[in-house]
């Protein structure tokens, strides 16, 4: 192991290539594309023995993954925000596939009007379509979930495509001490892909077909159902990275002073660090505040959820998102939990980080005076308190 | 190279079972493609007629592998496919694209250059039966002039379709493509010769096959293979290859005169007035002046 001082970006393509795909297809977006120049260098120099693919487009590079997925060998590809939504289509088609490919994404606001900075409209707003979704908080996260992603979406359980998200520019761009594992940890945590759906010579196959009404619902459940058991790998192999890496993780979510906390609020992603510092302050002047975390949007910890916020006053959801005429993808998610686990209490949705704008501290200690006082609703930061 | 033949061809059959229509000259394109490639082929089929009609499960109709790629990602899919079985330490298997014309001409054609920039080891090929037949003949970038689709219908003020056929060969000759060839089901052997040729050259390789659709087209089952020869022999459809920086006339042209009727047997140009098929034909006679003056031609040394 050893400590280095890199971006987020630098982090997760040294988790990439300790995983050693076999096949790399990306097309370049900011702020994704220090990742891939990070891994196309690395194979430059020959650290790294990938197939790396110039595609034109990131709809060719998801489908060109998807092609390699189906050879049964380990996959990579990374965009971010319109190359996102570029590729939507394929997204459902690796989910239904089953192929479990690993991409990053930076998360980007998403045109119009155009923005390059950081918020998280571009992967909520493909929360349906089959992929398992992480977010990062830092850069030795970043790097740690590049490695688990893999673990996770290959097992014949779960068969699932991976996305884990990392906040474009506050944590892409950012630079942190992060330990990089040695590679006889990497290979003996991460073992070779292995699969039966896969072409195959001696019993040719044919895949990613049809399936009329009498059959799609069974491949769907199917499909449902191997997301589902992604909850079982990711709590398994949290364990076994722990042991091998000696770093813990703590499933979906990660609860922060939740234990007694009176007000909750629930984020994802970078902006969970300066939220914890404003909950630490908090608590010395007697506010019984707690944060918690999401580090997987699907599959949705609505049990985790619901456990934490029983015993609450008031819970908000932070998040850097819209729903267009509804309110936070987020918080969507959070109520449907809520109300399925029969929780009655007041919730509070804050929009904040839109197009990279900051969250300030004092954000942050509003969002927690407002469920004080028992607010309700949706507002956007920093825009007069307006929900409309 | 062994030419294949009608009569050297094996007898085992890797696309069959089907609901392709009677009469379909883009089933027979990939049939016989996978005949002379060979069960180490790969197939992988955009969305359209020969995905449509061969992968319903649980009757799935390909003896090798076979796949079924997003529209758009006939040929990126193909690029994965490729590297993942390179990666894998597989050998002598063969890559091989069958994508209709608007998932080639139109919806494709990004995804094709880029696989032809990166020269990936594999062939494309497109079966061209001039209109998206699938959802019911609509007009692609490669439907001919003149032609009555369902977006291109007759009416008072327009008559069928306005703009030419997109010149997909030369287009993809022009990114300097290893290998590229027009053929046409209705010459088999001619078709068979070129898949062959193709699948001994390393890199990419294009091969653009006409294949008539009766039910698009408005002719009988039985007439299919007769319509295609006359495409050609009229000399609306050249068969030509460009190998190494150069193009070569496979034929010449047959009987110039036939193109009438060619045109006038098929229900999507029954509308077409007299000086409708004469524009038609001066557009073929620029075309084949543009051959003769600078490609080979068989039977002349020089162009």
């Amino acid at each position: 192991m050893n400590h280095s001082f890199i971006s987020g970006n630098e982090a997760f393509a040294h988790g990439v290539m300790l995983a050693s795909p076999a096949v790399i297809s990306a097309y370049p977006i900011t702020p994704q594309t220090t990742v891939v120049e990070c891994l196309s260098q690395m194979v430059a120099d020959g650290v790294l023995d990938s197939e790396f693919i110039y595609v034109e487009s990131e709809h060719s590079a998801m489908s060109c993954a998807m092609g390699a997925s189906s050879t049964g060998v380990r996959t990579f590809t990374a965009t971010s925000s319109q190359g996102l939504l570029y590729m939507a289509e394929c997204l459902p088609y690796a989910a239904g596939g089953r192929f479990p490919i690993v991409m990053m994404n930076a998360n980007r606001s998403v045109a119009l009007p155009w923005n390059i900075y950081g918020d998280q409209r571009d992967s909520l707003s493909q929360l349906d379509c089959g992929w398992i979704q992480a977010y990062a908080q830092d850069a030795q996260e970043s790097l740690d979930l590049a490695l688990m992603s893999y673990r996770i979406a290959e097992r014949r359980d779960v068969s699932t495509p991976f996305m884990v998200n990392l906040d474009g520019f506050h944590l892409t761009h950012t630079y942190e001490v992060v330990d990089i594992p040695d590679r006889e940890q990497a290979d003996e945590f991460l073992p070779p892909y292995s699969t039966e759906n896969r072409i195959d010579f001696d019993t040719p196959r044919n895949l990613c077909f049809s399936a009329g009404p009498d059959h799609n619902t069974a491949f769907k459940l199917s499909e449902h159902a191997g997301i589902s058991r992604s909850r079982k790998a990711v709590a398994e192999t949290e364990e076994e990275f722990l042991a091998v890496f000696g770093r813990r993780y703590t499933g979906l979510t990660e609860e922060y002073m939740c234990a007694d906390a009176e007000f909750i609020l629930i984020t994802l992603g970078s902006i969970s660090g300066l939220c914890r510092d404003v909950v630490c302050s908090l608590r010395k002047s007697g506010v019984k505040a707690g944060l918690l975390r999401l580090r997987y949007m699907r599959p949705f910890p609505a049990e985790e959820i619901s456990r934490t916020v029983a015993g609450a006053k008031s819970v908000c959801v932070l998040e850097k998102d819209i729903s267009f005429g509804f309110a936070g993808t987020v918080f969507i998610n959070v109520c449907a939990a809520l109300q399925n686990a029969g929780i009655c209490v007041p919730t509070l949705n804050k929009i904040g980080g839109l197009g990279g704008r900051d969250i300030t501290e004092e954000d942050i200690r509003d969002a927690f005076g407002d469920m004080a006082e028992g607010k309700t609703g949706i507002g956007f930061i920093g825009m007069g308190g307006s929900g409309v | 190279m062994i030419r294949p033949t009608a009569r050297n061809i094996t007898e085992d059959e890797y696309f069959f079972g089907h609901k392709a229509c009677a009469g379909c000259g883009g089933s027979l394109a990939v049939r016989i493609a996978l005949k002379v490639l060979g069960e180490r082929a790969v197939a992988v089929l955009p969305a359209g007629c020969m995905s449509a009609v061969g992968f319903n499960f649980p009757q799935l109709c390909f003896a090798n592998n076979a796949m079924i790629s997003t529209f758009a990602g006939t040929a990126s899919m193909m690029t994965g496919v490729e590297a993942g079985l390179r990666a894998r330490g597989e050998r002598d298997y063969q890559i091989v694209g069958f994508a209709g014309d608007g998932g080639t001409a139109d919806i494709g054609i990004q995804a094709l250059s880029g696989a032809i920039d990166r020269n990936d080891d594999m062939i494309y090929i497109c079966y061209d039966n001039e209109a998206y037949m699938n959802t019911g003949t609509q007009k692609s970038s490669l439907t001919p002039f003149g032609a009555s689709t369902t977006t291109t219908p007759v009416g008072g003020k327009i008559r069928g379709n306005v703009s030419g056929k997109k010149n997909m060969f030369e287009i993809v000759a022009a990114h300097g493509i290893p290998y590229a060839a027009t053929a046409n089901v209705g010459y088999i052997e001619d078709y068979m010769m070129k898949v062959r040729k193709a699948s001994e050259i390393r890199g990419m390789k294009y091969i653009h096959v006409l294949a008539p659709c009766p039910t698009g087209w408005g002719i009988r089952p039985e007439e299919m293979i007769e319509y295609a020869r006359m495409a050609t022999d009229c000399g609306l459809w050249p068969l030509a290859e460009y190998d190494g920086g150069e193009f070569r006339l496979s034929r010449g042209m047959g009987d110039p005169s036939i193109l009438r009727n060619y045109i006038k047997g098929q229900k999507r140009f029954r509308h077409l007035s007299d000086q409708d098929i004469g524009h038609i034909e001066s557009m073929r006679d620029a075309r084949w002046e543009k051959i003769g003056g600078s490609w080979k031609v068989p039977g002349r040394d020089r162009p």
